[in-house]
């Protein structure tokens, strides 16, 4: 049973559309102690049926501790959001494993239940090769940062 | 901000999930955002101003060690 709706999920389907790169997400999960990883599984799985460009894996948190630690990952779930990069406009992106993924660096920590899901489908977007909506000033700024910066959300689903 | 920077990392934490997190950073509303354990931003700003606020922070302490040896935290 979906838990998107059939309008929402065209919606999505028609966003999805203008991705220009593939988008493969990384959920880490692990077996005991994550009452939510099913409830994210679920969520996730919305995702690529709506597309050919979104991918998901899943990464145990415990068996692959190193994978985690190399996405600074340490709780469940978790989900990191990866893409392909170089793919050209109008060719086909190629099958699964011959893909290089590179980290977009954005992570959502908890599941990404609610308005959540929005960012997460934003990140989806912005990680498929929407253009940055960010204004100059902003891009200047930003160039200008030449040491690590992590910016921690806190959100709530509602 | 992460897609425009190698060095900038946006994590998106649920803080009902992770009540641990959310008392270590004092997250008593949110959106609530963290930079680097030093700067925070209470509250949805339009993206200019969140932008300078989140870096903003990062700028005065490169300022502050400029000149001086990183973390010895006194000057001689």
């Amino acid at each position: 049973m979906a838990l998107i709706g059939p309008a929402d999920q065209q919606r999505l389907r028609d966003a999805f559309a203008a991705m220009t790169r593939p988008v493969h997400l990384l959920f880490f999960t692990q077996t005991l102690d994550c009452d939510l990883c099913p409830e994210t599984r679920q969520i996730l799985d919305e995702l690529p049926p709506l597309s050919d460009q979104i991918s998901v894996e899943e990464v145990n948190l415990i068996l692959e501790r190193e994978r985690a630690q190399a996405f600074g990952i340490d709780r469940a779930p978790a989900v990191a959001v990866t893409y392909a990069n170089g793919t050209a406009p109008g060719s086909a992106p190629p099958e699964g494993g011959g893909l290089h993924w590179t980290d977009s660096r954005i992570r959502f920590v908890g599941a990404p239940a609610g308005y959540e899901f929005i960012s997460l489908v934003q990140a989806v977007l912005i990680a498929g090769g929407r253009p940055l909506s960010l204004s100059e000033e902003s891009r200047r700024l930003i160039a200008a940062v030449d040491r690590p910066v992590t910016l921690q959300v806190f959100t709530t689903p509602t | 901000m992460a897609l425009a920077s190698p060095h900038i990392t946006a994590i998106a934490i649920e803080a009902t999930e992770f009540p641990d997190l959310a008392r270590k950073y004092h997250v008593t509303g949110v959106p609530k955002t963290v930079v680097n354990d030093e700067v925070e931003i209470l509250g949805a700003l339009p993206e200019r101003a969140f932008v300078e606020q989140a870096l903003a922070g990062l700028r005065n302490r490169e300022r502050e060690t400029e000149g001086g040896e990183p973390g010895t935290g006194h000057r001689e």
